[in-house]
């Protein structure tokens, strides 16, 4: 697609993840929305904040686009508990499933290595 | 030196505006939220992390929504055929309106945020003011530019708050942008809105308590913009805005 | 063999892969890699169009791309959190971004010279854009089409502002138009090199196809956004400045001439007219606000700490 970037002769496309990151980043939050009354919160995307408060306005910011009527609830991904049916196994031996990859799985080292 | 003496304003022999006549004080208000929108607009894409810049874009943008309707306003009252672009791109420097504090520059992200912090306070207690007049369009707008003002508010506060009690070199960097900018507030509560001042004291107090930051206590105040006698900023501000029009006149875009 | 069975039977029948499910590691780098790069085509083209809001000619112009802008910023977040289900953070990736180890969509490597470019921008780079974009709704990774989906219905404007923006333009003074052919001039190339290399030269079409990846070749995207193209530039009395290009009637399309692949792969490489500013324009705003973040994190641990005692 355009924006898929092509590889030129001489580079390689793999990729090391970059292990210079300077201050910390801010955590993850996961957020859901109920458009309107009658029906029930979905889950929409994830952003970055610091606080709550900061995660429901980015939330509302860039989901809602401040849609008035629009319930958002924001919820740490540490937080999030999953139970997912086709999960590989490395997942499956965890004693508690998170959702997202990223935070607090030890990922097998193949799959690391980006 | 008494407190007189402290408060700058325009030389003697500038004129004053009209402040009775309501195309005046609407175009104010007006000038006031397209010069802070414009300033905005140029932190896109420059702000600290991802979100900041949507919610900088998003707040240009309401502050654009209410000074186009104002300027349209405006143009309706004065009945001599000019609408907001007239209004924006063709007065100059010596007509805008505008409070000094809105022509001030985004500097870094402290002087930002306590500029906005310090306007959106403002503006909160003007729109409750204004969304109660007669006059319906003023009202109208005035309580769609509230909601948004509330909003508004509430992610300066905040900001204010973390950088104010954030950091060692927050703090710091607050404390200077409060210090540099307060000589701009005066200007907010000159005559009418001289009741605003209160509300507005009561919030600012608030908020810099919980940020660790203490009112500055240098008395001078800078006026003059409501008479068009502005610091040296907004003519480079105009001059950028305005280009496209005062090079490609009487054109359609 | 059984889990690379299962994920492709998914996959076949036109079902999700989702963020746990078992993938081949070439699977998730590809997808990474992609997700990635297109959110970094996001936040570096608000660059570009950011560069003329200041400048806009009339207030309705300055809101319509203050929105474009702020939509765009809103994608990349879309996309790097469906990145981030694959086991990386935001962060990570922007490292590689500064570092020059992960590309954006190389047409955000020219600048901006002229008012008309805006209107350009949307109606040739947002209309490549768009030529893919059900498509890519489609693309086999749950979170990543899941984002699609979102980004098309916020689409719908930023192609058909750009074009009426030159329609009035185009209708106004000589100069104008002039202003708007010296635009198509300088893009017109550009917005063809945006499909990528010809698909031979493209040696992981048939991987990404087969894991519905990449739904359509670039070739034919190619040839689709010129059909769609040329009859716009028509309208607006605007001349591609391509000598070679004309109708078909025998393929049904138009021919088109030879695009230059030294500049392509130039521009590619990083060595395009803003390549090097547009990361550092980047880098600088990350910089820059370092101790803002830090503030907030300072800030959000202080009031924990308060709130646990």
């Amino acid at each position: 697609m355009t924006y898929e970037v092509p590889v030129a002769p001489g580079e390689t496309a793999d990729i090391e993840t970059s292990t210079d990151l300077s201050g910390e980043s801010w955590p993850m939050w996961e957020v859901f929305v109920r458009a309107r009354r009658g029906i029930s919160h979905v889950h929409i995307g994830s952003l970055h904040a610091p606080d709550p408060e900061t995660a429901l306005e980015n939330a509302r910011d860039v989901y809602t686009r401040r849609g008035e009527g629009v319930s958002v609830w924001v919820v740490p991904s540490t937080e999030l508990y999953a139970f997912e049916p086709d999960a590989a196994a490395e997942y499956v031996e965890a004693n508690e499933k998170v959702y997202r990859l990223a935070t607090t799985y030890d990922i097998p080292e193949e799959v690391g290595q980006m | 030196m008494s407190a007189e003496q402290l408060v700058s304003k325009a030389p003697q022999g500038t004129p004053e505006p009209d402040h009775g006549d309501v195309f005046t004080m609407v175009v104010a208000h007006a000038d006031d939220n397209l010069v802070v929108s414009h300033r905005l607009g140029e932190l896109i894409s420059n702000a600290p992390e991802l979100e900041i810049d949507i919610a900088l874009g998003n707040t240009a943008l309401d502050h654009l929504g209410v000074a186009r309707a104002l300027y349209t306003y405006a143009g309706q009252i004065e009945g001599m055929g000019r609408g907001e672009d007239e209004l924006a791109m063709f007065r100059s420097e010596r007509e805008f309106t505008n409070l000094l504090l809105t022509e001030q520059p985004n500097g870094d992200f402290a002087h930002t945020i306590v500029r906005q912090f310090l306007f959106d306070a403002y503006q909160l207690q003007l729109w409750t003011d204004m969304a109660g007049w007669d006059d319906e369009t003023i009202s109208g707008i005035a309580e769609k530019a509230l909601k948004e003002a509330s909003y508004h508010l509430r992610f300066s506060s905040g900001w204010v708050m973390r950088l104010g009690d954030g950091t060692a070199e927050s703090h710091e960097r607050t404390k200077n942008a409060a210090k540099e900018l307060w000589k701009y507030t005066a200007e907010m509560f000159e005559g009418e809105r001289a009741s605003l001042r209160s509300g507005w004291e009561a919030t600012v107090s608030t908020v810099f308590d919980g940020a660790t930051l203490t009112i500055p206590e240098d008395p001078y105040q800078r006026t003059g913009g409501r008479s068009g006698f502005h610091t040296e900023h907004l003519g480079l501000l105009l001059a950028e805005m305005q280009w496209m029009q005062r090079s490609y006149p009487g054109l359609q875009w | 063999m059984a889990l690379e069975q299962r994920f492709q039977e998914i996959i076949d029948a036109e079902e999700k892969i989702e963020p746990t499910d078992w993938m081949p590691e070439g699977y998730r780098k590809t997808l990474i890699r992609q997700i990635a790069q297109h959110a970094h085509s996001e936040v570096i083209g608000m660059q570009p169009e950011g560069n003329w809001i200041t400048r806009a000619p009339s207030l309705h112009r300055k809101a319509i791309l203050m929105a474009k802008v702020q939509d765009e910023a809103g994608h990349g977040l879309y996309l790097y959190s469906a990145a981030e289900t694959l086991g990386v953070r935001r962060d990570e990736l922007q490292e590689l971004l500064h570092q020059g180890k992960h590309k954006y969509s190389s047409i955000f490597n020219y600048p901006t010279l002229n008012w008309a470019d805006i209107g350009t921008i949307g109606w040739l780079v947002d209309g490549a854009a768009i030529t893919n974009q059900v498509a890519l709704t489609r693309t086999s990774y749950g979170p990543y089409s899941r984002s699609m989906v979102r980004i098309c219905k916020e689409e719908s404007f930023h192609q058909r502002q750009g074009y009426e923006l030159l329609i009035r333009m185009c209708q106004g003074s000589e100069e104008q138009k002039a202003m708007a052919q010296d635009s198509i001039n300088r893009w017109w190339w550009p917005a063809l090199m945006m499909f990528g290399p010809t698909d031979s030269d493209s040696p992981h079409t048939e991987e990404s196809m087969r894991w519905k990846v990449k739904r359509v070749t670039n070739d034919d995207l190619r040839q689709q956004f010129v059909d769609m193209t040329v009859p716009q530039a028509e309208y607006l009395g605007l001349v591609p400045p391509d000598p070679d290009l004309k109708w078909n009637a025998e393929r049904g399309h138009y021919d088109f001439g030879d695009i230059d692949w030294d500049e392509f792969w130039r521009v590619v490489k990083g060595n395009g007219p803003m390549n090097r500013d547009r990361v550092a324009h980047k880098v600088r705003a990350w910089e820059d606000g370092a101790w803002v973040r830090e503030a907030a994190t300072a800030y959000a641990a202080k009031r924990s700490a308060r709130t646990a005692a």
